[in-house]
């Protein structure tokens, strides 16, 4: 439930936020909120699975954070802005 | 106390068979952690945002320990909040803390349709998972024989070792594209330090070193310019931040006491000593330290 809640949160973050950064830390919530999930149903399934994979998927985080922060930082390089609507380099 | 807990977050509001110790820990946290989130959602600063999120992570970390997977909860806390979250943070500092939100909608509709997407799968995952029949978990138990970091051992070496090794080749690749996406190259040769020091004597305005600010019997800040030797303030002397920020002092009152001062030194060679003169120094003396600031020291 809570992760639920959680994940809709970050969802209505990714949604409604134009900070890049802000928008990345929304899909960091939906990620750790499905994380949540894993654990507590490994936990009642009764094996520890759930941990397994919450572990990778923190893995595959720190990954996606590294480049996706990369990213943000070399579009406010050029582009002196860090909203999401302000890249608009590929739309023409 | 475990054995008999049922399960936890997921059931929260629908069981009331959880155990006391962790419905206690659970109702606890779980509405500070929604809180932290709603504040990612609605702060206005985006480190307020960020400090919300490690919040919600060092959260995370403690329902994972509650829920017998404690080598999880500790990797939570060091990974999200140690590096990811501090990552974030410095990323924030790098881009500019003020760099704010425009809260200007470009797509049309597009907030009223978001908030409505939102609380559309809030209502339909909560609704989903109140409705599915949850049985008494089974727990890990019988899993975590051995302890819950030799069983994740053997699962992530065994099991899952072709997905680790990747995960590996995952993560290199991500350091080297995250370097290659912030380099920088250098258009032209960067100039030395000789190079700087000839340009600054060619076109710089002033040669010398800049002047120290103002020493006075009274007052000796940072804050206050010198006196030039004719009396009037040098604004080199004061740094240009404190200059900026508006913190300076006045030199006013001091231009003012030097002033009087050099009358009253002057004086008695001009005219004839008197004692006129004597009165001077005396009213001098009574109006106390407000104007008696003594000379600059300009460079």
């Amino acid at each position: 439930m809570l992760s639920a809640v959680l994940f809709s949160i970050g969802a209505a973050t990714v949604l409604l936020r134009r900070n890049a950064i802000i928008v990345f830390m929304g899909v960091e919530l939906m990620l750790n909120s499905a994380n949540l999930a894993f654990v507590t149903f490994g936990r009642m399934a009764g094996d520890i699975d759930g941990q397994v994979i919450a572990l990778f998927v923190m893995l595959v985080a720190a990954a996606e954070v590294v480049v996706g922060l990369a990213v943000i930082t070399a579009v406010f390089r050029t582009r002196r802005s860090a909203s999401v609507d302000d890249a608009n380099l590929l739309k023409y | 106390m475990t054995a008999t807990v049922t399960a936890a977050p997921l059931m929260a509001a629908a069981s009331t068979d959880m155990a006391g110790g962790e419905a206690v820990m659970f109702c606890t946290v779980a509405p500070i952690m929604v809180l932290a989130a709603l504040g990612l959602l609605f702060a206005r600063k985006a480190v307020h945002a960020a400090l919300g999120m490690a919040l919600v992570m060092v959260l995370l970390g403690i329902v994972y320990l509650a829920q017998d997977a404690p080598f999880l909860g500790a990797v939570q806390v060091f990974v999200y909040t140690g590096a990811v979250m501090m990552l974030f943070l410095f990323v924030l500092m790098l881009i500019g803390v003020e760099s704010g939100d425009s809260l200007v909608e470009t797509i049309r509709g597009q907030r009223v349709l978001g908030i409505g997407f939102s609380l559309g799968l809030a209502v339909l995952l909560v609704g989903v998972l109140w409705q599915v029949p949850f049985g008494a978990p089974a727990g890990t138990e019988a899993a975590n024989e051995n302890g819950n970091v030799t069983a994740l051992a053997e699962q992530i070496f065994g099991t899952y070792v072709w997905a680790f090794e990747v995960t590996g080749a995952l993560l290199i690749t991500a350091v080297l594209g995250a370097m290659v996406l912030t380099h920088r190259e250098r258009s032209e040769r960067r100039p030395a330090q000789a190079e700087l020091a000839r340009l600054r004597i060619r076109t710089g305005p002033v040669k010398a070193p800049l002047p120290a600010p103002g020493v006075f019997a009274r007052h000796n800040a940072v804050d206050t310019p010198a006196l030039l030797p004719d009396g009037t303030p040098c604004d080199e002397s004061v740094s240009r931040v404190l200059v900026a920020r508006g913190q300076t002092q006045e030199a006013e009152v001091y231009v003012r006491g030097t002033a009087r001062i050099c009358s009253e030194l002057s004086s008695p060679l001009d005219g004839p000593p008197g004692p006129g003169d004597r009165g001077g120094t005396g009213e001098d003396g009574e109006d106390g330290g407000a104007a008696t600031g003594k000379e600059g020291e300009p460079q």
